[in-house]
């Protein structure tokens, strides 16, 4: 139980440290790797909790794909802070007021949580006993049936956020000679060769 | 006091000794592989390889090794330091971290947790970071070209590893590697799935950026790719996680298609070996088909690249995933 | 202890330790051997001149939409894993169910095919 307590602080002392480090660095790149460094440590604290399919999809998902082109973004696009910095406090009232009404919302599911625990527990799934179902499956037998129009929502929700990438950011390049396939492979070899016949000593 | 030693002490000791366990072979046998690799090309290419630093040159490993120990490490002026130094040192624990839930025979494994290949999918995930960080702290053009190219293509191919990894898990059950490797008593998952095999091994050759899919360190147009500007100890941490993550790799695809630690058939003459035995063969086997590839493929081009992961592999994969889910469904052979 | 954390302990002290066997290398590597550098030793690569501007430049967006199209398929084989684990129980409403699924993603696939946007030149 030590172990268990030792390892969630520092999980969790890392979390919030690396949080704060992501609004203070200076670099826009260190920003993200700090954010890499708490999703990572979030990932921990789910593993604590017994969640280790979400733990393990927090990794694959926000660390190994959404960190990836945050990175991407914020590497690759000479991003000048100076300049960032200079609009700071004329957003700072938006920021604030969003920060505020999420804290608010926070409060107020913290604080129904507390006073009516049954509104948890009304959501009328079981929760399976996880020494006998591993959460992998306990989730699976959810989410297709009893969950499935969320489940298409997400669907649908990603297909937008495919077309939408490719909307927002597709060019087409003029003047690029592609390589056809197709065209390589039926090309056929009296296309390609001409044979001559020349007569010796008088050149082509 | 007691309660100490019986309780934390001797439990961590005993972890700490199974690690060891784990890594101190597994880094000679990356150092063996960088022997082994150049001794098959140059017996590929009718050459003699290394044979003059101890007997056969078996010791060439580790005189490369001190070589580089006693370097001095350049720290380049415009580089971001300690990224810099990070990204070795990642790429390396990465490759070593995953090998804590491989199982090397039946119950010989660190930590045989419920969801032993997402966590090793999920490492495998995070490879990119060492190739970017780099890239990008190096402060120089080749290494930052070698970073794009090398992320962009091992994204691409993680998504029809990804597939091939469901198709296994449908025939399976389970995401425990154990139950994976269980699973495949009377047949070997490279015999049902073979096109998935070998979809898997090559996304795997993409994956460790090895030849033909080395055109992030193509070394004739960008030098050395990702590691132009390292040296010393930490550019011997990209190669020794290099090739760590080519053993591991081989370790994934030995257990999910070649049965494991299992013998090839379970009578006299193949059950008398154990089970680790099997398994490190296995793993030499496909090495040894990394070597090969190398020696005998020249590389490939970036758009023919591209292509093949998203418009070859990423459908095939995906129809297959399909297929197979609406083969077991139909003939209710799904496992319980 | 909840046995579950017990199969995880190894692998956080196996972090540790192997974060650790990197760092203790490199700081070896730097203690035992000559450092000597001068200005032209810790510049940048390049081939023979200074280098002319910043490394760190633009490029091509079309790593970007790379990435992002890795994103949505890697959500989609997220959501496959559960499936695979349990399809045996789920039987052919689930089934049926991640089709649907998968159908909406091939329609996005097919649209960025035909796009041109998995062309690379």
């Amino acid at each position: 139980m030590v172990i268990q307590a030792l390892v969630f602080y520092l999980f969790a002392a890392v979390v919030v440290a690396s949080a704060v480090m992501v609004i203070s660095a200076r670099n826009p790149v260190h920003s993200v790797l700090f954010l890499i460094l708490a999703f990572f440590n979030a990932a921990g604290l789910f593993l604590l909790m017994g969640a280790e399919f979400l733990a393990m999809i927090l990794v694959v998902v926000y660390v190994g794909a959404v960190a990836v082109l945050f990175l991407f973004v914020v590497m690759m696009l000479d991003v000048n802070v100076a300049q960032l910095r200079q609009g700071f406090l004329q957003y700072l009232p938006i920021g604030a007021l969003v920060g505020l009404i999420l804290l608010v919302e926070l409060v107020m599911v913290l604080g129904a949580w507390v006073l009516a625990p049954g509104t948890v527990e009304g959501s009328g799934m079981p929760i399976p006993d996880p020494s006998q179902v591993t959460n992998t499956e306990a989730l699976g037998r959810v989410i297709y049936d009893h969950y499935i129009y969320l489940f298409q929502a997400a669907g649908l929700i990603l297909l937008i956020a495919m077309i939408g990438a490719i909307v927002l950011t597709l060019r087409q390049r003029e003047g690029v000679r592609r390589q056809s396939i197709s065209k390589q492979v039926a090309r056929q070899r009296a296309e390609g060769v001409e044979l001559k016949d020349v007569p010796s000593g008088g050149g082509v | 006091m007691t309660d100490f030693w019986s309780g934390y002490a001797w439990p961590f000791a005993i972890i700490v000794a199974q690690i060891m366990a784990i890594v101190v072979p597994l880094l000679v046998a990356v150092a063996y592989l960088t022997y082994a690799e150049r001794k098959v090309i140059a017996a590929i290419q009718l050459r003699k390889g290394p044979n003059v630093v101890g007997p056969f040159g078996l010791l060439q490993p580790f005189a490369d090794g001190l070589k580089l120990l006693f370097k001095e490490t350049i720290l380049p002026a415009g580089a971001n330091r300690i990224v810099f130094l990070a990204a070795p040192i990642l790429t390396f624990a990465l490759a070593m971290v995953a090998w804590a839930v491989i199982p090397v025979a039946e119950g010989w494994v660190i930590a045989d947790i419920n969801v032993g290949i997402l966590f090793l999918f999920a490492i495998s995930s995070l490879g990119v970071y060492g190739v970017i960080m780099a890239g990008w702290a190096s402060n120089s053009k080749y290494p930052f070209l070698g970073a794009l190219r090398s992320a962009a293509q091992m994204v691409s191919y993680e998504v029809s590893m990804g597939f091939v990894i469901i198709t296994v898990l449908l025939c399976v059950g389970s995401l425990r590697l154990t139950d994976i490797v269980l699973a495949q008593q009377t047949v070997w998952f490279a015999i049902p799935l073979l096109p998935m095999f070998v979809i898997f091994f090559v996304s795997v050759l993409a994956e460790t950026n090895r030849a033909p899919f080395d055109l992030p360190e193509g070394e004739s147009e960008l030098v050395a790719g990702y590691f132009v500007e390292y040296s010393a100890m930490s550019f011997a941490l990209f190669f020794l996680g290099e090739y760590a993550n080519m053993i591991l790799m081989s370790a994934i695809t030995t257990i999910l298609f070649l049965g494991g630690w299992l013998p090839p058939l379970d009578i006299v003459p193949f059950n008398w070996l154990p089970g680790i035995v099997w398994f490190a063969l296995k793993v030499a086997l496909v090495l040894f088909c990394f070597l090969w590839v190398r020696a005998t493929f020249p590389r490939y081009r970036y758009d023919q690249l591209m292509r093949l992961g998203w418009k070859v592999f990423l459908p095939f994969t995906l129809v297959w995933v399909v297929l197979t889910a609406g083969v077991l469904v139909t003939f209710d052979w799904l496992p319980q | 202890m909840n046995p579950l954390l017990v199969e995880y302990l190894p692998i956080l002290i196996f972090i540790g330790i192997a974060l650790g066997l990197g760092l203790v290398m490199v700081i070896g590597s730097y203690v035992v051997a000559r450092q000597r550098p001068d200005s032209e030793k810790v510049s940048a690569y390049e081939c023979g001149f200074e280098a002319f501007d910043d490394a760190r430049s633009r490029f091509d967006v079309r790593f970007y939409l790379v990435a992002i199209l890795f994103i949505i398929f890697d959500l989609e084989v997220a959501f496959l894993f559960p499936w695979a684990v349990s399809l045996g129980e789920i039987g052919m409403f689930g089934f049926w169910s991640m089709m649907v699924f998968l159908g909406l993603l091939t329609v996005g696939f097919i649209y960025e095919w035909k796009k041109g946007a998995l062309e690379w030149e």
